[in-house]
């Protein structure tokens, strides 16, 4: 019969209102800046830079003397919307590894302009750039307090492990399996470099191509 | 007691005016009573729109505004203050008399229907003879605003959602007067307060509310669908339909000119739910005998309010139709229905007192309904549009 459908939806509506009052599962609302719900571990806005808590070179406050970033510019290169500016040093410091690396003398990333596609981390040779969850970021200063400068992008690998447990995790096995290798190179190295003269043969193995070599 | 709360706003103003000489105590009486209307409905307009926010909030299982002061209650001062404090802007190529004037239409063409409605006993700013004529001419105005709003902006979207306006507005004016006409006939009378009079009487604890009827059931039910279209209102509410026209005739309207558009249409949906009270629902009379005691102007708002209640319902839960849907329901279906029930009441005026003209014109309305719901409402009509020329 005709408005049989009316009805049923007035009905429907009024169970929903009503409902609402009683039922703490029909209210889904967060209210969001009294509540929130933690991100979940996918999340992800803005890039920042991992650094390494251990001093290795000495001087310098340690977010700069741990940046694992070498300068490479390749995120700068793919960036899409090109938000990212980086100037290379002109002395070197040493990287994990312990080998001498460039380091960036200015790593500026506009937020303004990025637009979170996470290009940057999956071109990083280095581990050295990764996804950020912290997305509070409104400033008075739509200028310059939308540029974010090495101080502020630079966050330790701790950090990186509260906030994305498990990617962290497979990226420190990563880096120690490199370092486990640079190791045995450096060895093997070491050891052709005392058995000079005796059989070359056995350090063959070891002029395997560098990885990651800026 | 009992007797003075119901006059109390009578009394008041009475003793208010009797500090004035003879000759200045009608006209000064009656700006009183329009000050007060003017102030009165603009606060219940407050109160409906967060009641609206609210209670739609509540049917998509949301909270509705609730940050500014407890509850969001005070959110309708919020938006106020916001309206006034915001720029007018007036189109360069606009009509800016006219897109100035159409507000104000608006807005005054609505305000003059209260004058005429009985907002309880001995309540009434003019107690006209063609009440219900006066009425009918006033809020008919409204169209002229619309479409002088739509017009004067020199706006595309202004103008086809004036159009549509004018359009629908025309439409469900003929069956909102036939639903009407049939209270008029029943009552013999085009005074509002009259045709509360007739209604104020109980059977047992039951009141004689038209409503009570099958002709006044059926007239209430056409009433409300003709209102419903008439204020613009959610489903009919295709003059703004926001997904197709951004906001209809008011686009280029901002601030407080918007503002008064905004207040208009709820003003009018009060004074119309008030005309659908008088008419239907008894006016200001008690739903029971033993409630009487109550003052009847409470009843006349809650009356009000439960009819604002049910708009908001309503528009939390139908989609909005298609223009050609709302044409043809008007046309094919609402209007005969009202025709018939000018029909039916006939007959139950003649049946004259008994059990048989219950039978006879419940009988007449229940077939009627669901015939024309099967034959003029037939799905093919509200199927996709079929295009007869564009292939």
């Amino acid at each position: 019969m005709l408005g049989e459908g009316i009805l049923k939806g007035l009905a429907e509506t009024a169970k929903n209102f009503f409902g609402s009052y009683f039922s703490k599962e029909r209210l889904t609302t967060v209210e969001y800046p009294e509540q929130r719900i933690a991100p979940i571990e996918a999340t992800r806005d803005f890039p920042f830079l991992v650094y390494d808590e251990e001093n290795r070179d000495g001087g310098g406050p340690e977010w700069e003397a741990g940046l694992r970033c070498v300068a490479c510019q390749i995120c700068e290169k793919e960036c899409p919307p090109k938000c990212i500016y980086i100037e290379k040093s002109k002395d070197k410091k040493l990287d994990y590894l312990g080998k001498a690396q460039y380091y960036p003398a200015r790593f500026d990333i506009d937020i303004s302009v990025c637009m979170s596609c996470q290009i940057c981390v999956e071109v990083c040779p280095f581990e050295s750039i990764k996804m950020d969850t912290k997305f509070e970021m409104s400033t008075t200063d739509r200028f310059g307090g939308l540029i974010l400068d090495r101080e502020h992008l630079a966050k330790s690998n701790t950090y990186y492990h509260k906030i994305h447990p498990t990617e962290a995790a497979a990226v420190d096995a990563h880096l120690a399996a490199e370092k486990v290798k640079a190791d045995a190179k450096a060895k093997a190295a070491a050891d052709a470099a005392e058995a000079k003269a005796a059989a070359a043969s056995a350090v063959k193995p070891a002029v395997k191509p560098a990885e990651g070599a800026a | 007691m009992i007797e003075k709360m119901d006059q109390i706003f009578v009394s008041l103003l009475h003793w208010l005016i009797s500090f004035l000489p003879a000759f200045l105590q009608p006209f000064v009486g009656v700006v009183i009573c329009v000050a007060v209307i003017v102030c009165l409905y603009p606060a219940l307009f407050a109160l409906a729109v967060l009641l609206e926010r609210k209670g739609l909030g509540r049917m998509q299982n949301r909270y509705g505004p609730n940050r500014v002061g407890p509850f969001g209650i005070l959110q309708p001062i919020a938006d106020g203050v916001k309206s006034l404090t915001k720029e007018d802007i007036v189109p360069l190529s606009a009509d800016a008399v006219v897109h100035f004037l159409a507000p104000v239409v608006l807005v005054v063409a609505v305000f003059m229907g209260f004058a005429v409605l009985p907002m309880g006993r001995n309540m009434v700013l003019v107690d006209m003879d063609a009440g219900l004529l006066f009425y009918f001419a006033m809020s008919a105005t409204t169209e002229l605003s619309v479409f002088m709003a739509g017009w004067s902006s020199r706006n595309k979207y202004s103008l086809l959602g004036a159009m549509r306006a004018v359009a629908q507005m025309i439409s469900y004016e003929v069956p909102l007067l036939m639903s009407s006409v049939a209270v008029v006939m029943i009552t013999g009378s085009l005074s509002l307060t009259k045709i509360v009079a007739a209604q104020d009487s109980y059977t047992g604890i039951f009141p004689h509310w038209y409503i009570f009827t099958p002709w006044g059931f059926a007239g209430f039910v056409m009433y409300a669908i003709a209102t419903t279209a008439e204020t613009n209102r959610s489903p009919f509410d295709l003059p703004e339909g926001e997904s197709e026209l951004v906001a209809g005739y008011h686009t280029e309207y901002s601030g407080f000119k918007f503002a008064l558009f905004f207040l208009g249409e709820y003003v009018a949906m009060f004074s119309i739910s008030g005309l659908g009270t008088t008419l239907f629902l008894g006016g200001w009379s008690a739903p029971f005998s033993f409630l009487t005691w109550v003052p009847s102007w409470i009843w006349f708002f809650s009356k009000i309010m439960l009819s604002i209640c049910v708009f908001i319902w309503v528009r939390g839960t139908l989609p909005r139709l298609r223009q050609d849907q709302l044409m043809n329901f008007a046309w094919k279906f609402v209007l005969p229905m009202t025709l018939l029930n000018l029909f039916v009441a006939a007959l139950w005026h003649f049946l004259g007192e008994g059990w048989q003209r219950w039978v006879f014109c419940s009988a007449i309305l229940v077939v009627a309904y669901v015939a024309m719901g099967l034959v003029e409402m037939r799905s093919d009509h509200f199927g996709p549009r079929k295009y007869r020329y564009a292939e």
